[in-house]
């Protein structure tokens, strides 16, 4: 037993540290590449491309922090728990062994149940900061979450019925051989009600309310100062590299290499974007109605879509 | 309004309610001044028979010399685009006045400033005993003209050394612009 | 740590009623040391300078100047410098313009709560010496005798240049290690303390608001 652990898991979890250095570092160089794009678009210099690293360094070095009991404590750390557990069990690169994290058969559902983790752990600690606006964030954003959750689910119901397997591994390897094979292609209602979905995730406009700086000051974070907002901000970079390397993964047929999985996350990551600055901000009742009108009619369509067309 | 209604309108307010010192300052603003017991009765009959239907706002003037205050009400008509300004004087000590928050629902906050800041009280006006704009003030109410501002400042909030005030005149003659040869 | 500091006194918290005594902390508020390890010192004074992050809350005319700070002009994202809606969160506190005696007690209750090393720069004339406003009976004429302030930019009101020009100086002075304000403030809260309940007779709050 212990000889097993020092040959197999000790070097996989060397190897997820590594992976965990590079998609935080490419998070946050995401991040600063996308403001600088806005702010080229909007005439302006914009900030230099080291700006989330040094912002993450300076809530680091506060030397002074307030505290609002345990659970106020423990709040950033369910967040970053999430999503480094979240990445742990998503193959990042298929075909490398070095890279593959943790995963393993049925990783698919385990990764969904910690995307959903991180947020109530910081609910809870959001709540008890005592600061009104956070409890009203907190509401908007889970129910909100709530109602995203539902497309997405029915979509990966529909792939993992498509390609019968409950493994991100095995999906990616399904989808090896030409751009012909990616679900985007195959299965591409599915990918809709995702990329759907995936304009809540990404937390941009229209799907913003829970963040709207001008309505209530910053929502769920507002309380969260010194070391505890270093934690949030990771996690912000973490987690959205890791949803962009999950959504790769299931529906734009993986990566191979480092330069490969770039090149497609920011481009997914784009589709957010373009949204983002196009539109205004919806009310959380409007966002949560659109959630399970369209997109929801949407991921029902691919599950009958894989049913009566795929696999007949 | 036409000249000839308004005139007529004048007449009339000057036998009821015994008016005077009518003045049209500009073509369309009119000031008169009543007494004090048919104030009230006089803005309720501009109101609802004349058509001055907007009050525009409450204001007051010290004439600390003469030892009254003299508030004035100033109502428009929309119909015929006249403004007419009731002028009506109360004593300096004890200052009160009735209230109009019946007849307009938004007198009562020109009545709260006033009080605040003159010490006029308004018996029967919604909200009067709260702070308005100054919070803890223990002073007499400031715009009135026995107090000292300046001096207020000074002993509260202290006076920076080395405050140095310009006159662009002076500077630009002497500094900027010597060979200018002064005023042209 | 002197031998005062193990003896601290708790804060009176006379304004609070007796229920509400039980919900605000009466510790007083202490000192932060510089980091031990100069290098350490010198990089966190680097991050701290390199992202400044305002308190959006315009308390006089002179914030007016601000917007066009943040739009493509004189844009100061370049600099690092973001607005913050919550003062937990920023570090810079921009004391724009005239500050009434009403607003001078949500001001003491927002850079209370702020964290760690924070700054304050007044802006405008009106915070240095009172400004246009010096013989009135609602504004201030001296505002470090309340808190304490790190850069002065006088003008009414300075352009955004200044307002730039400044920002570059006081994150030279941050690099250097001067800016200690918050220091100078807990080390001398009971000479702070007694100005400001001078000003503000209705004292309603704790006396420090963590």
């Amino acid at each position: 037993m212990i000889s097993e652990a020092f040959t197999e898991w000790l070097p996989k979890v060397g190897y997820f540290s590594l992976t965990l250095l590079i998609v935080t570092f490419y998070g946050l160089l995401v991040g600063a590449s996308i403001e600088r794009i806005i702010a080229k678009v909007q005439g302006r210099i914009g900030i230099p491309y080291s700006q989330p690293f040094i912002n993450i360094a300076k809530t680091f070095f506060k030397r002074t922090a307030v505290s609002h009991g345990i659970m106020f404590y423990l709040g950033p750390v369910f967040r970053i728990a999430g999503g480094i557990g979240t990445l742990a069990f998503i193959p990042v690169i298929y075909g490398s062994e070095l890279f593959s994290n943790f995963s393993m058969a049925g990783d698919l559902f385990l990764v969904i149940y910690f995307m959903f983790f991180g947020q109530l752990g910081m609910a809870l600690g959001a709540g008890e900061s005592g600061h009104p606006y956070s409890a009203i964030g907190i509401a908007r954003g889970l129910s909100q979450m709530t109602a995203y959750e539902v497309p997405f689910a029915l979509a990966v119901i529909s792939i993992v019925i498509q390609y019968d397997t409950l493994s991100i591994t095995e999906i990616v390897a399904a989808q090896q051989g030409g751009w012909q094979n990616w679900t985007v292609i195959t299965n591409w209602v599915a990918t809709l009600a995702a990329m759907l979905a995936f304009l809540g995730m990404s937390g941009y406009s229209p799907f913003d309310i829970f963040l709207a700086p001008q309505e209530i000051p910053i929502g769920p974070p507002t309380e969260f100062h010194s070391a505890y907002l270093s934690f949030l901000q990771l996690n912000r970079a973490l987690f959205g590299a890791t949803k962009l390397v999950l959504f790769m993964n299931l529906f734009f047929g993986g990566a191979t290499g480092w330069v490969e999985l770039m090149i497609k996350t920011f481009l997914i990551y784009m589709v957010a974007i373009i949204v983002g600055v196009a539109f205004p901000r919806f009310r959380v009742d409007q966002g949560i109605r659109f959630f399970f009108k369209i997109p929801t009619l949407i991921g029902i369509m691919s599950i009958v879509y894989v049913q009566m067309v795929l696999t007949s | 309004m036409a000249n000839e209604l308004m005139n007529t309108m004048l007449n009339r307010l000057k036998t009821d309610f015994s008016v005077s010192d009518i003045i049209e300052r500009k073509p369309a603003l009119t000031t008169l001044k009543v007494a004090r017991e048919n104030a009230e009765r006089l803005i309720r009959e501009l109101r609802d028979r004349e058509g001055f239907t907007h009050l525009s706002f409450i204001t007051c003037i010290d004439y600390i010399e003469d030892g009254i205050f003299t508030l004035v009400y100033m109502l428009h008509n929309y119909d015929s685009n006249d403004t007419l300004g009731v002028e009506v004087d109360i004593s300096r000590d004890n200052a009160e006045m009735t209230s109009i928050h019946t007849l307009w629902a938004q007198a009562w906050t020109y009545q709260r400033e006033l009080r605040e800041m003159f010490g006029i009280n308004f018996p029967g006006s919604p909200r009067l005993e709260e702070d308005f704009c100054l919070e803890g003030w223990d002073d007499i109410p400031p715009m009135r003209r026995e107090f000292d501002t300046k001096k207020y400042s000074s002993d509260q909030f202290g006076h920076r050394e080395g405050r140095h005030s310009e006159q662009p005149r002076e500077h630009m003659k002497v500094t900027l612009y010597p060979t200018r040869g002064g005023d042209e | 740590m002197s031998k005062d500091q193990n003896k601290e006194v708790a804060l009176k918290n006379d304004g609070l009623s007796e229920d509400e005594k039980l919900y605000f902390s009466d510790a007083r508020p202490r000192p932060y040391e510089p980091y031990s390890i100069k290098a350490v010192e010198d990089f966190a004074n680097w991050a701290r300078a390199n992202s400044l992050w305002i308190l959006a809350f315009g308390t006089g005319c002179c914030s007016i100047e601000l917007r066009p700070l943040m739009t493509a002009r004189f844009d100061i994202s370049r600099f690092g410098v973001a607005g913050r809606p919550t003062p937990r969160q920023s570090s810079l506190f921009i004391i724009g313009g005239y500050v009434s005696v009403k607003t001078l007690k949500r001001i003491i209750r927002s850079y209370e709560q702020m964290q760690g090393p924070k700054f304050i720069i007044a802006l405008g004339s009106c915070p240095a010496n009172g400004g246009m406003y010096f013989d009135s009976y609602n504004t201030i004429n001296q505002f470090d005798l309340y808190l304490p302030v790190d850069m002065y930019i006088t003008g009414c009101m300075p352009r955004p240049e200044a307002l730039l020009s400044s920002i570059l100086e006081l994150q030279e002075d941050i690099k250097a290690g001067n800016c200690d304000g918050a220091n100078r403030y807990v080390n001398n809260l009971d000479w702070y303390k007694a100005n400001q309940k001078k000003v503000i007779k209705n004292w309603d709050m704790p006396d420090y608001n963590w």
